[in-house]
């Protein structure tokens, strides 16, 4: 033992390994993140770029701390619309992480059921839609959702509607909902079908032969045994989701209320990047917490 | 450390009684998966209490047979009758039947104790019996201090001993057995066969084991069904299958045997000895052969005559004179098995007899070795003509 800590001490290319995972967090985590900190502690300014101070050398550094101060944080506690942004995303992420479950459990298990020849099939057709740009899958959710989309026009041909009425959900929150569940409907079922697909299927005989029917079966040996699954699938879509930009932009309305769109009108809209960047340093401590759970539970699995 | 012991166990035959009812009962009980016939049209009874052993090699059907009595598959033909009650269309959740399954499947998210209380909250019972009940099963299985206690935490002979205690835990009719011991090494498994014999004499319950490990089925069985593609061979006693094997593929299976193909010389039913039944004389290649047996086979059958290597007497001096069961040949191989030496003797005519002796002094150089020219011989009774 002694002999190899020895080697591996004094062999530089141990140490490479190491570094360069280390060297590419912090070029591509910390030190952004670090700008954005700075920018968040600055006040909007007309100039190039929008915020005053900027960091002019060393010889004005003192200076330049002294402008530093929490002025953005304080005002997005004390407006309203941002603590609603918040609130209103982790209640959009909810839900729609419940949805996903709902419709991800019963494709997952059906196929870690399915005939293994066809297993593959089934999850190629799951992985399929990754071959096509997630923005311009998200743009055909517009055509069939729009007012006279193709969901109207099937609902009017199949007469569920009539022909001057119309479906109106686009630009509501339901067009976000179908979008999310859509668009991350295979972050779910990957990682529950994972578990599901290494269930000893001996054990659901077990627990027949115990006197046990099938589906008091799933609630007591499946389910808890899947929840690795369920917690990694969970968190895998609940933490993107809050911070979800692109399909409230384009499916959501003026009601739709979420961070990420808060946080794009700041900065482009009104051009403030210290109050958009306080909104993204406080986005990323709100999910700092899921992701500690999630890295947690990955410790716990392995 | 003195081991508990259950009571002297008596001699239990209830096949032989005409009038006994069987408990299980397999009627004509086919078996198709597509082309492929797994059980072919096999009847079988089996009595309460018994300890009945479904041996064959893998493939055989044994362990469908047991699954359809499980009810995790359905027979393609036929009917399983317990206590008279047809079982088709029975899910496996409402039969009295609980199986210790060969992987042991137990839950890997509940402790030992939740494992073993599965069965009985199925049933409903109420707590206080439960605790009672696991408490009887972890002291039947000598496992008080791992109830709490994951799977994962737990050794093989440890898991397997949960496994059989959640299996007895609901005082099944009949307790399913697949492959019970294969895991275990063998000093494990021989002690485990013991207790398995203790614990279904002291609790009166029937035993279904499935195995291909024919000295298993030996040790602990009160009959057994050889089993092969489907069929059912022979079903007999320990003892009968043993020495009475029907056919050459039974003896074959069951232990040690030396087959040899003969023509039927005489059978005029000429008695040898005051008392035994009438000598069979058979020839194989030269070889004179004469069996105290009856059966039924005419001048001029093929036969085949089997002896086990321990019943056949070796020598290095010429015997006296019969004119039957003596071979001649040089010893060709020899395996020192400790109890026995297993002597392989090459016959002038190039065939290889076995031959068995126990070890019953502490030679460390036996008087016969390698290359010695021996003579075999053998009793009149210790043969038996196969036909089949």
């Amino acid at each position: 033992m002694a002999e190899t800590g020895a080697s591996s001490q004094t062999n530089p290319l141990r140490w490479l390994v190491v570094a360069v995972p280390y060297l590419w967090l912090f070029l591509f985590f910390a030190a952004p993140f670090f700008i954005i900190f700075k920018i968040s502690l600055a006040d909007t300014a007309i100039a190039m770029p929008p915020y005053a101070p900027t960091f002019d050398g060393f010889g004005t550094i003192g200076d330049f701390f002294a402008q530093l101060d929490f002025e953005n944080y304080q005002f997005l506690t004390e407006d309203p619309l941002y603590i609603n942004a918040y609130l209103s995303s982790l209640r959009i992420a909810f839900i729609s992480t419940l949805l996903l479950l709902l419709i991800g459990y019963p494709m997952a298990l059906a196929m870690a059921r399915a005939r293994a020849t066809i297993r593959p099939t089934l999850m190629m057709m799951v992985i399929l839609p990754f071959w096509t740009s997630f923005l311009i899958r998200v743009y055909a959710w517009i055509g069939i959702l729009k007012p006279e989309g193709l969901l109207t026009l099937l609902f009017q041909a199949i007469g569920v509607l009539g022909p001057d009425e119309q479906v109106n959900i686009f630009r509501t929150d339901y067009a976000v909902f179908i979008g999310i569940v859509y668009s991350y409907l295979p972050f779910m079922v990957l990682p529950l079908y994972a578990a599901l697909e290494k269930m000893d299927g001996t054990l659901l005989e077990a627990a027949s032969d115990l006197g046990c029917p099938p589906w008091k079966a799933f609630w007591k040996i499946t389910f808890p045994l899947s929840l690795p699954g369920v917690i990694a699938g969970a968190l895998i879509c609940f933490i993107p989701i809050t911070g979800e930009f692109v399909i409230p932009d384009l499916l959501g309305g003026a009601e739709t209320l979420m961070i990420g769109k808060t946080l794009w009108t700041e900065f482009f809209g009104n051009r403030d990047w210290p109050l958009a960047s306080a909104v993204a340093v406080l986005l990323l401590l709100a999910l700092v917490v899921p992701i500690v759970i999630f890295q947690n539970q990955q410790k716990k699995v392995g | 450390m003195a081991k508990s012991l259950g009571p002297v166990k008596r001699k239990f035959s209830p096949w032989t009684d005409p009038a006994a009812v069987p408990f299980i009962r397999f009627e004509n009980i086919t078996k198709r998966y597509g082309d492929f016939v797994a059980v072919d049209n096999l009847t079988l009874d089996i009595y309460e209490r018994e300890f009945f052993s479904l041996l064959g090699p893998s493939g055989c059907g044994k362990t469908t047979l047991m699954r359809m009595l499980a009810g995790f598959e359905e027979p393609s033909e036929g009917r399983i009758l317990l206590q008279g009650k047809d079982l088709s269309g029975v899910p496996p959740y409402r039969r009295p039947t609980n199986m210790m399954f060969q992987s042991y499947a137990l839950f890997p998210h509940m402790t030992v104790e939740k494992n073993i209380a599965f069965g009985l909250q199925q049933d409903g019972l109420p707590k206080a019996d439960i605790a009672a009940r696991v408490e009887e099963m972890l002291k039947l299985v000598k496992l008080e201090s791992f109830a709490k206690r994951k799977p994962a935490q737990l050794s093989g002979g440890q898991r397997q001993r949960v496994a059989l205690a959640r299996s007895l835990a609901k005082r099944p009719r009949v307790l399913l057995l697949d492959e019970p011991l294969g895991a275990l090494d063998r000093k494990l498994r021989e002690e485990t066969q013991f207790e398995l014999m203790d614990i279904q004499h002291t609790l009166g319950l029937t035993f279904l084991i499935v195995t291909h490990d024919q000295e298993e089925a030996m040790t602990v069985s009160d009959r057994i069904a050889v089993m092969d593609k489907g069929l059912i061979m022979q079903v007999a006693t320990p003892a009968e299958i043993y020495e009475a094997p029907n056919s050459r593929y039974v003896a074959d299976f069951i232990g040690d045997i030396n087959i040899l193909e003969c023509t039927v010389t005489d059978n005029a039913g000429d008695c040898l000895r005051d008392g035994h039944p009438p000598a069979v004389r058979l020839l194989s290649d030269g070889l004179q052969i004469a069996v105290e047996q009856d059966c039924k086979v005419a001048v001029g059958d093929t036969v085949g005559f089997a002896v086990r290597p321990e019943k056949v007497r070796i020598s290095l001096d010429e015997p006296e004179k019969t004119g039957f069961n003596t071979a001649h040949g040089e010893v060709w191989d020899i395996g020192y098995l400790g109890d026995f030496s297993v002597f392989l003797v090459k016959l002038d005519d190039g065939r290889i007899l076995r031959a068995a002796q126990a070890n019953v002094s502490r030679l460390v150089d036996r008087p016969i070795t390698f290359g010695d020219i021996v003579w075999l011989t053998w009793p009149l009774d210790a043969g038996l003509v196969l036909t089949r």
